[in-house]
C-alpha cells in the first residue's frame, strides 16, 4: 500500500507537481473562463470509458482511483444499494445524480468506509476500503477530502480553529506554516476575512466554501462532494462549482459528487452517473444522460 | 446485538428497551477497550474537566448549601423530640456524606450535564461534524466519548467534596442562627462521626455515577438518528436514564458496602462505645447496629 503510506509533505510534494503555474495565493479566487471541460481545450484527455470490473478480479487498473462493484447495503429492512457499481478514472470529475432517496450518500460513505457494504467491493487506490482498518484506513482517510452536505463544520470552533484543527493533529508543521496555509487556503475560496468567525456567523454558501478549504487543506489526492450546492441560490451554486473545477483543473484532485443539482452537474462533470433504488441505471457524459432513452432518466432532466 | 430485525417502530416496547440495553453494554464494552489506546486526548480531557468543573461550580455550591441548611431545619424538630438535639452535626454530617451528598449533587450534575453531553453530541451526529471527524481519521470516540466520560468519573468526587462541604457550612449557619452554636463544638462533633475512610468510600461511589451519567450521554447522543427533534429526545433520555440508572446503582452500591464493609459510620460507633452507649460487636457492622438500636 505505498500510496496510503505517503507522507503529509510528499503529498503536498505530488499535489504542486501536478499543479499548473498559478500558484494558489498568487490566484485569488476568479471563475474559470469555461467551466465546461469539454469546452477546455487546455484540459487534459479524460477517459470516460469507466468500465467496471467484476467481483473478485483483483485490483482495478492504476488509471483507476475508484472503483465500487456490485455494492450492496441494507439498514433494517431497507434495502438501500442493489448492486450499484461505478469507476472513476484518476484526475476526473464523477458526478452521481438520482432523486432523494436513491442512494447516493450512501453509495459515497462507501468510500471512506463510514459504512461497509452487505456485500460487493469498494476499491480505493488499489485498496479494498471494507478490509482495512487502523492506520492503514486512517492513511487512507488523509488523502481524501469529504465536503458534507451541511459543511459540517465544527460550530464550537472558529473558522481558522476549525482548519488548525486537522493541521494540527496530521502534519509536522510550525505554528507559522499551519498559518501561512490557513491564509492560503482561505484566500483560495476568497474567504480570508472569516477566519475569526464561527460557523453560525456565515451564510449557507460561505459554509460550503469554509467546508471546502477545510476539506483541501491536507492537499487530498480526492475530494467526495456531497450535495455540495444544495439549498445554494444559482449565484453561489457556480461559484462552489467553479471552485471544484478549478481543483481538478489546478491541483489534479480527483472529485465525485452527488447531487441533482443540474448547474452544478454542468459545470464540474466529466463522467455522469445515474442512481435509481441503489442501482446504477446509466453511466456516459452529462449529455449522453439527459438524452437517455431510460423512462426514469428522462423524467428526472424534464425531457 | 439485535432481538429483531423490525424497525424501531415495529418493535414491541420490550424488544425495543432490550436492544437499548444490548447497545449500550457494547458502547460501555467499546469504551474499555479504546480507553488505554492513544490518541490520549489529554487537552480535550482537560477542557471537558473544566466545563464539567468549573461551570457547575455554583450550581453544585447552591445545591449543596441548600442541602445542608434544609436538612438542618427538618431535624432538628425530630432530634429535639428524642432530646438528642445536640447529635445535630453528627447526623447532619451522617446523612449528608454518606447519601444526600453524593447522590443529591450526582442527580444535579446529571440533569445539566446528561442534557449538555446527549444534545452536543446529537447535534454533532445529526449535522455529521462526527462524520467529519471520522473521515479525518480523528478518533471521535477518543475525542467526544472518552474525554467526557474520563472528566466525569475525576470531576464527580470532586464537586461531590465540595458540596459536602458546603451543605456543612449551611448546615452550620443553620445551627448558629438558631440555636447560637459554637463553631468549634459544631465541628468537632461533625467530624467525629465520620472517618476519612468513610468519606473516600462514599464519595468515591460518585466515580461511578459519573461514569453512568457520561457514558449513557455519549452513547445517546452518539447513536442519534434523524434532526433537532431527535437531538432534544436524546437529551431528555440522558437526563432519565442517567438519574434512574444512579438510583440503581446507589441501591446497589449501598448493599455491597454493608456487606463487605459494615454499616452506618463506624466511627459513629466508636463514638457511641467511648460514651457507653453500646457495646462492640464481633464485626464493625454489627456493631454499628447496635449502635443505632441503643440510641
Amino acid at each position: 500500500m505505498p500510496e496510503a503510506e505517503t507522507t503529509e509533505p510528499e503529498r503536498r510534494d505530488e499535489a504542486q507537481e501536478t499543479a499548473p503555474a498559478a500558484e494558489p495565493d498568487e490566484a485569488p479566487y476568479a471563475p474559470p473562463s469555461s467551466s465546461k471541460p469539454e469546452d477546455d481545450a487546455t484540459a487534459p484527455a479524460r477517459s470516460t470509458s469507466g468500465e467496471v470490473q467484476p467481483i473478485g478480479s483483483g485490483p482495478p487498473p492504476e488509471d483507476t482511483i475508484i472503483e465500487l462493484r456490485d455494492l450492496h447495503k441494507s439498514f433494517g429492512d431497507l434495502d438501500v444499494l442493489n448492486g450499484a457499481s461505478l469507476s472513476v478514472e484518476r484526475g476526473t470529475s464523477a458526478v452521481v445524480m438520482g432523486g432523494s432517496g436513491a442512494g447516493k450518500s450512501v453509495l459515497l460513505k462507501h468510500v471512506v468506509k463510514l459504512l461497509t457494504p452487505d456485500a460487493g467491493e469498494p476499491w480505493v487506490k488499489g485498496q479494498r476500503v471494507d478490509e482495512m482498518t487502523g492506520e492503514e484506513l486512517d492513511d487512507l482517510r488523509l488523502s481524501i477530502g469529504y465536503l458534507f452536505q451541511g459543511g459540517a463544520l465544527f460550530d464550537s470552533m472558529s473558522v481558522e480553529e476549525n482548519m488548525n484543527f486537522f493541521l494540527k493533529r496530521h502534519s509536522a508543521l510550525s505554528k507559522g506554516e499551519r498559518q501561512d496555509r490557513i491564509e492560503e487556503t482561505l484566500s483560495w475560496v476568497n474567504l480570508v476575512d472569516t477566519a475569526p468567525k464561527y460557523p453560525a456567523e456565515l451564510s449557507g454558501g460561505q459554509q460550503k466554501r469554509i467546508g471546502l478549504a477545510r476539506a483541501i487543506i491536507l492537499q487530498p489526492e480526492i475530494l467526495l462532494y456531497d450535495e455540495p450546492t444544495t439549498g445554494l441560490d444559482p449565484v453561489s451554486v457556480r461559484t462552489v462549482s467553479d471552485l471544484i473545477v478549478r481543483l481538478r483543473d489546478e491541483r489534479g484532485i480527483t472529485s465525485v459528487a452527488i447531487t441533482h443539482d443540474l448547474l452544478c452537474a454542468e459545470i464540474i462533470t466529466d463522467r455522469a452517473h445515474f442512481i435509481y433504488e441503489g442501482e446504477i441505471l446509466e453511466s456516459g457524459t452529462l449529455k449522453e444522460l439527459k438524452h437517455s432513452d431510460h423512462p426514469t432518466i428522462r423524467n428526472f432532466f424534464g425531457n | 446485538m439485535r432481538f429483531t430485525n423490525l424497525l424501531p417502530d415495529q418493535r414491541s416496547p420490550v424488544g425495543n428497551m432490550l436492544d437499548r440495553t444490548g447497545e449500550l453494554a457494547s458502547f460501555i464494552g467499546r469504551f474499555f477497550g479504546r480507553v488505554w489506546k492513544p490518541p490520549y486526548e489529554w487537552k480535550e480531557t482537560l477542557a471537558q474537566m473544566d466545563e464539567v468543573g468549573a461551570r457547575s461550580f455554583l450550581l453544585v455550591s447552591v445545591t449543596g448549601l441548600a442541602i445542608g441548611v434544609v436538612m438542618a431545619m427538618q431535624s432538628r424538630g425530630t432530634l429535639a423530640a428524642f432530646g438528642a438535639e445536640s447529635y445535630l452535626p453528627n447526623m447532619l454530617t451522617l446523612t449528608v456524606v454518606k447519601e444526600i451528598g453524593p447522590v443529591f449533587t450526582s442527580l444535579v450534575l446529571a440533569g445539566r450535564l446528561g442534557a449538555g453531553i446527549g444534545a452536543e453530541i446529537g447535534s454533532m451526529r445529526v449535522t455529521e461534524q462526527i462524520d467529519a471527524l471520522e473521515v479525518a481519521a480523528l478518533k471521535p470516540f477518543h475525542y467526544l466519548v472518552i474525554t467526557r466520560v474520563v472528566a466525569c468519573v475525576i470531576v464527580f468526587p470532586v464537586l461531590t467534596v465540595w458540596a459536602d462541604a458546603i451543605a456543612l457550612l449551611g448546615g452550620y449557619f443553620e445551627s448558629f442562627v438558631v440555636a447560637d452554636t459554637d463553631y468549634r463544638i459544631f465541628f468537632t462533633m461533625a467530624f467525629s462521626s465520620i472517618r476519612f475512610e468513610d468519606l473516600m468510600m462514599d464519595t468515591g461511589k460518585t466515580a461511578i455515577f459519573g461514569f453512568i451519567v457520561a457514558i449513557v450521554s455519549c452513547y445517546l447522543g452518539y447513536n442519534v438518528r434523524g434532526g433537532t427533534r431527535e437531538v432534544g429526545q436524546a437529551a431528555m433520555r440522558a437526563v432519565v436514564v442517567s438519574s434512574l440508572l444512579i438510583l440503581l446503582a446507589d441501591v446497589i452500591i449501598v448493599r455491597l458496602s454493608l456487606m463487605l464493609f459494615g454499616g452506618v459510620g463506624s466511627a459513629l460507633q466508636e463514638h457511641f462505645y467511648h460514651k457507653g452507649m453500646t457495646r462492640r460487636g464481633p464485626f464493625t457492622s454489627f456493631g454499628a447496629r447496635l449502635a443505632i438500636f441503643d440510641c
